[in-house]
């Protein structure tokens, strides 16, 4: 418990909260690029330096970049006349709220149930490589499938329609 | 309170925070953002668990996060991809006008 640690947290929780409030979706998309930001800081604050730098690359460099192009494509950045939450935001509210308290209430009751070593892991991206082609390497080729498929899937649906009604 | 309660909590508010984004939005766009947030949340989750655990030495919590990485990134892409679909057809993005099967 550290004050970086809680400078990131803050970071990460201040951004995702910025997404979810703010009004004008490409001010969300740039808020939610600063909360994957901070948990990215937060993978590297926990010694797990391959995990941060993928996040930073997939989710930095890729997914902000496709939900930007998503709203782009889809005149998005126009504000509705009925206002940006939905009729029955206090639901949502509620729900979330309940499913925090229940996660915290549980994680502030076991803590001392959860075995816990302190030393740094000693873990290089060597280390990660032999066990991404060793032991996990049918995860790793099933992935690979499923980005494939995806890609084309993706692309496939978005792509214009011939002799539709544009 | 422990190094791992305190990145647990932060996963969970960050996860709920996620949650609400996905049910509170109007914009698909908005809603695809909170199952962002979610995810990564649960990732946050297996390193921490991977960096407190036992045997860390495993690998076990950092390659589930790195292929739900890679997964997040599919679904983000047939996701956005579906909602520029449907944009097309109903010209809104708005989840609340889209009511309707037919296309």
């Amino acid at each position: 418990m550290t004050v970086i640690f809680f400078l990131i947290a803050a970071i990460a929780v201040a951004g995702a909260l910025a997404a979810v409030l703010l009004k004008h979706l490409v001010h969300s998309a740039l808020a939610v690029t600063i909360a994957f930001g901070g948990l990215a800081l937060m993978f590297l604050s926990l010694d797990a330096q391959f995990a941060g730098f993928v996040q930073v690359l997939v989710y930095i460099g890729a997914v902000a970049i496709l939900i930007v192009f998503a709203i782009l494509l889809t005149r998005g950045a126009d504000l509705p006349r009925e206002g940006v939450f939905s009729s029955t935001w206090l639901t949502g509210v509620v729900i979330a709220a309940a499913v925090f308290s229940v996660i915290g209430w549980a994680v502030i009751n076991s803590v001392n149930a959860i075995p816990q070593q302190s030393e740094v892991p000693n873990v290089s991206v060597h280390d990660i490589g032999v066990a991404l082609v060793g032991p996990y390497v049918l995860p790793l080729e099933i992935v690979a499938l499923l980005l494939t498929a995806a890609t084309i899937g993706a692309a496939i649906v978005a792509m214009h329609e011939k002799g539709g009604s544009e | 309170m422990t190094p791992l309660a305190g990145y647990l909590l932060v996963a969970a508010l960050v996860f709920a925070i996620g949650l609400a984004g996905a049910l509170v939005r109007r914009n698909a766009i908005m809603v695809l953002i909170g199952i962002e947030l979610m995810l990564n949340a649960a990732n946050l989750n297996f390193i921490a668990f991977w960096r407190y655990g036992p045997h860390p030495e495993a690998l076990t919590g950092m390659m589930f996060a790195i292929f739900s990485i890679a997964v997040a990134a599919a679904e983000a892409a047939v996701g956005l991809g579906l909602v520029i679909a449907i944009y097309r057809h109903t010209h809104t993005t708005e989840i609340d006008k889209i009511n309707r099967m037919k296309g």
